[in-house]
């Protein structure tokens, strides 16, 4: 295909005749294509650029000559590629194609039922289209259409209704050759084909929302969307996803200042035409009930009371005012927002105590941050040109999905080699056919090798560290990969106490002048700053030391990310609370401000590449402020302006800054840490997020949750023959601070090891035991 | 003087139009001859018209009944069980040249069933203060569900009271009706329905067993 021939040193280039016009086109283009790139449209359902060509619904038949020999029947013009000599007459030249065509579409509708007022593709549909464009204009059958028992869940996102379908095989190649979970498929034959689902699979696919959007009819529908509205009530917006750090484009479209379906964009350097379930379709925590609508204040009686902008910031800047105070961003804040918490924090609050970090993290990850992660320029097409990619730390189907998509789309050709250090073969991983190994033992990577560093990472000391060994010694690339979207832009705009907008040491003299002078004051703190539960714990101790907190400004952030004990840290401190809806940090908060989620405001996200992802808003009448307008206003009142009225303002002041040219910080090695050691029923436990799962963003919509991947402990053979137990049976995981019990599920791994999902149903990890790793005790439950 | 349409057929010529067009200015007996027969003519008519029937009618005490065809407010129809005809497909608020019709459609469950099929109009509105009464949502009307009736008071005394809900505009429940939801007519689809195949409700289709 195209795609393939552009890393060619020498592209062979052959030119053929369309319609009487002649066009060169690189050898391999599909006679589809290239009628394109002429603006000639040929009908088509089942050819789609992104994947392989199937000439399954032979609606693009074309008349085709090759040095004079005629073929002696129309061609599909989607399965075959130009040929030097090449003639080809469409519909527009040749009858015979044109007339070809309109059989072959009468063909598909004699069993297409005639239910368009009740589809929902109606409007939008590529068979209503070219049924119009290029079918007859009346029906000649008389017969019964074949009919189906409709619809027919094929999860609880996307149901089916075969009497529809046109049978092109979009849905089952897009499972199969770019998600790599065949779970859907075409069964029977002739009239009664129909796609099915496994019995024994469901189809839990984490990319079965793209099946939706490629279907060229209404054979695929999504739940949540089903019978909401037409294409002509929707607004649709260009946005970008809130959910990971992919960095995929997004179409937001929004009915009545209400987000009714979420699709994929088309940016083919980064999420080419996909995206995840969780990005199209966990958009309704923006509607929940638990939303705030207006600030709050916590009364004498220890409640929180409604009351109005101009009192709430009052009291906001009364707390602030003369305190030591920190500033915790949380890791979904835009671009812009981390920018106007890291001037706040400097300039209005006067302190480096500033932290994205709502995770556990450590001081050798801050020097990472600043000496790699921010300066890291491995992007997508690294991965796409990579002959051996390393996941440190990082499980890609659950973590950051779109990257996944492309080392998929790359191994299923066989060019690429992965390598993770995950504990056991995850589903990712064996799709991948990843093989897992130790940091240590890894060899033979070269300058195009990738080594894709997850923050997860950050959890064992001197992993890092170890990583970064592994590249220096290889040459290969690094890429840092944070699981949520908006940490590689709060590492950008300064949001950590070592690093200044634009990757400036806070430590660095001339760096804190460049800043000071962009921004109009003298000095800047140059204290070192403290990170996340440094903050915490500075704000439990007594007022008397010198090293207190007496406030905190507080972002989109869970105290359960950080560890167990974050919120009991919190309870005796002046907190002002910047969120989206009640929370565990709303409920201890002192002042209250409500902030605009995603839709309703504009801002920009950094991807892992770095890439800017800009959206602008697409709920034009919602009232709600971004977190960087609201700071400016607190600041106002404090005294102490930072001058950022507008999320406009905000990213012309940040591109007007710039990148530092200077001295970076340099990393601090850390030492490795001495694997624990276990006996008896002790195991070490690791865990991640899994893409679907009890997060904040995805509440209220219960279709997605129902394909979430079920919470299991994985656990070797050998433990499991020790324990007595087979796949399904419960086990309990425990330790000092408290238990869970998990279906049990038997995988390829390391006897001393266990991993249990971090955030899933009946697997809270952080909540129940009190930790997201370490040494456990495991016994049949 | 013939090509002069203005003249009234089949009247005598008065010789007024003559004159007018004649550069002769008229003479004292001119005028009062023509004049004299012109006010006679003119009471005559006055006269016979005491007699004609009276076309003016004393609305609104008195209302009249419109052209069978008159345009006037659109009801939502039913089937002759009670469900409703409208599948929420929203084809009259494509058709709609004004932008008058505002509807979301939903899915029909077993337990809440508004219409025969998968899908009702949940929400539907249509404000009085736009429609321009062309009843091209009539003719896009795949069910037939949206028609037109001979109402024609539709003034009131605020912009809010001039949009009409589902429930404003929905047909009266006539006999046989059970109004929605309730479960379909047993043994019949949604296209029996359409087909006119059911004529009434079923016992069983009645709330809770309290059906005719």
């Amino acid at each position: 295909m195209t795609t393939e021939t552009s890393t060619a040193v020498e592209i062979e280039m052959i030119t053929i005749v369309i319609d009487g016009f002649e066009i060169t086109v690189p050898k391999g283009t599909l006679v589809i294509r290239a009628a394109e790139k002429l603006g000639i449209q040929i009908p088509r359902f089942c050819d789609h650029p992104l994947l392989d060509p199937a000439g399954a619904c032979r609606q693009c038949l074309v008349d085709i000559e090759i040095n004079g020999r005629a073929f002696p029947k129309p061609q599909a013009s989607c399965t075959i590629p130009v040929e030097n000599g090449m003639i080809v007459k469409t519909q527009l030249t040749s009858p015979v194609a044109d007339k070809a065509q309109k059989g072959v579409m009468e063909l598909l509708l004699i069993n297409h039922p005639l239910d368009c007022p009740v589809c929902d593709k109606g409007g939008e549909c590529p068979l209503q289209n070219q049924a119009m464009s290029n079918g007859r204009s009346e029906s000649r059958f008389e017969g019964v259409k074949r009919t189906f028992d409709k619809p027919v869940p094929i999860s609880s996102q996307v149901l089916l209704d075969r009497e529809r379908c046109v049978l092109c095989a979009r849905c089952t190649r897009f499972s199969e050759q770019i998600a790599g979970d065949p779970f859907i498929t075409l069964n029977e034959r002739g009239a009664l084909q129909q796609v099915g689902i496994y019995e024994n699979d469901p189809f839990n696919s984490y990319f079965s929302g793209n099946t939706v959007q490629i279907c060229p009819v209404g054979a695929l529908t999504g739940t949540s969307y089903r019978f909401r509205a037409r294409p002509f009530d929707l607004v649709s917006t260009p946005s970008a996803c809130e959910h990971c750090a992919s960095g995929c484009s997004m179409r937001t479209d929004i009915r009545r200042g209400k987000t009714l379906r979420r699709l994929a964009g088309d940016d083919a350097s980064v999420n080419e035409e996909w995206n995840c379930d969780k990005g199209r379709w966990a958009f309704k925590y923006v509607n929940n009930r638990e939303r705030l609508a207006t600030p709050m204040v916590r009364g004498d009686d220890g409640e929180l009371h409604e009351t109005s902008w101009p009192h709430a910031l009052e009291v906001a800047a009364a707390g602030l005012k003369g305190k030591r105070a920190a500033v915790l961003t949380g890791g979904r804040v835009t671009l812009e927002d981390a920018y106007g918490y890291s001037k706040f924090a400097r300039l209005a609050l006067g302190t480096n105590d500033i932290d994205f970090r709502a995770r556990p993290h450590t001081d050798e990850e801050a020097s990472f941050l600043a000496a790699v992660a921010q300066t890291a320029t491995t992007t997508y097409s690294d991965l796409d040109k990579a002959d051996h990619v390393v996941l440190l730390g990082f499980e890609p189907e659950d973590e950051s999905p779109i990257v996944f998509l492309r080392l998929y789309k790359k191994v299923r050709k066989g060019k690429l080699i992965i390598t993770t250090d995950a504990p056991f073969a995850s589903r990712g991983s064996l799709k991948l056919n990843a093989h897992r190994a130790k940091v240590s033992e890894i060899s033979g990577l070269t300058s195009k090798s990738v080594v894709m560093v997850g923050e997860r990472l950050a959890e064992t000391p001197g992993a890092l560290s170890a990583a970064l060994e592994l590249v220096n010694k290889s040459g290969a690339k690094i890429a840092w990969v944070p699981r949520r979207a908006g940490e590689r832009g709060a590492l950008q705009a300064g949001a950590i106490s070592n690093l200044l907008p634009g990757g400036r040491p806070t430590s660095d003299n001339a760096a804190r002048v460049d800043i000071s002078t962009a921004w109009g004051v003298s000095t800047l703190p140059s204290d070192k700053g403290r990170s996340t539960s440094e903050i915490l714990h500075a704000l439990t101790l007594d007022s008397d030391d010198p090293k207190a907190l007496d406030a905190v400004v507080i972002g989109g952030v869970d105290p359960l990310d950080i560890s167990a004990d974050a919120l009991s840290q919190l309870l005796n401190t002046f907190i002002v609370s910047l969120e989206l809806s009640h929370s565990a940090i709303t409920a201890v908060a002192d002042v209250v401000l409500p902030v605009a989620a995603v839709v309703e405001k504009s801002g920009t996200f950094l991807d892992w590449e770095g890439r800017a992802r800009s959206f602008e808003k697409a709920i034009e009448e919602s009232l709600n402020r971004s977190d960087v307008r609201i700071l400016s206003m607190l600041a106002d009142q404090l005294g102490a302006s930072i001058n950022l009225p507008t999320v406009a303002a905000t990213r012309r002041e940040i591109e007007s800054l710039g990148n530092w040219d200077g001295a970076r910080i340099t990393f601090d090695k850390s030492a490795i840490t001495p694997e624990n050691s276990v006996s008896g029923n002790e195991a070490i436990l690791t865990s991640w997020r899994q893409l679907l799962d009890l997060g904040t963003l995805q509440g209220g919509e219960d279709n997605l949750a129902g394909t979430a991947r079920p919470a299991t402990a994985h656990i070797s053979v050998g433990r499991a023959t020790k324990l007595g137990v087979t796949d399904g049976d419960l086990i309990k995981i425990s330790n000092s601070f408290g238990s869970i019990t998990l279906p049990v599920e038997i995988s390829e791994m390391n006897d001393s090891d266990i991993w249990a999902p971090r955030n899933s149903i009946n697997s809270q990890l952080m909540a129940n035991l009190g930790a997201v790793q370490g040494v456990v005790t495991v016994v049949k439950a | 003087m013939s090509d002069n349409f203005l003249e009234p057929a089949g009247r005598k010529d008065l010789g007024l139009t003559a004159a007018a067009n004649s550069n002769k200015p008229l003479t004292a007996e001119d005028k009062k001859e023509s004049s004299f027969i012109k006010q006679l003519l003119g009471f005559w008519i006055t006269f016979i018209t005491q007699f004609k029937k009276v076309t003016t009618v004393q609305y609104p005490e008195v209302k009249e009944p419109t052209a069978e065809r008159f345009h006037g407010r659109h009801q939502l129809n039913r089937y002759d069980d009670g469900l409703e005809k409208c599948i929420g497909c929203e084809l009259c608020a494509w058709a709609c040249p004004a932008d008058a019709i505002m509807v979301e459609g939903a899915a029909n469950t077993d337990e809440e069933r508004f219409s025969p099929g998968e899908r009702y109009g949940k929400v539907y509105q249509i404000n009085y203060l736009r429609c321009v009464f062309c009843g091209l949502c009539i003719e896009a009307c795949p069910t037939r569900a949206l028609t037109m009736t001979n109402e024609y008071e539709l003034a009131d005394s605020s912009r809010e009271k001039l949009i009409f809900e589902k429930d404003d505009l929905l047909g009266p429940l006539r006999q046989g009706m059970i109004p929605a939801p309730h479960p379909m007519y047993p043994e019949k689809d949604h296209i029996a329905y359409y087909r006119g195949e059911v004529t009434g409700s079923h016992p069983s289709q009645a709330p809770s067993g309290e059906g005719k």
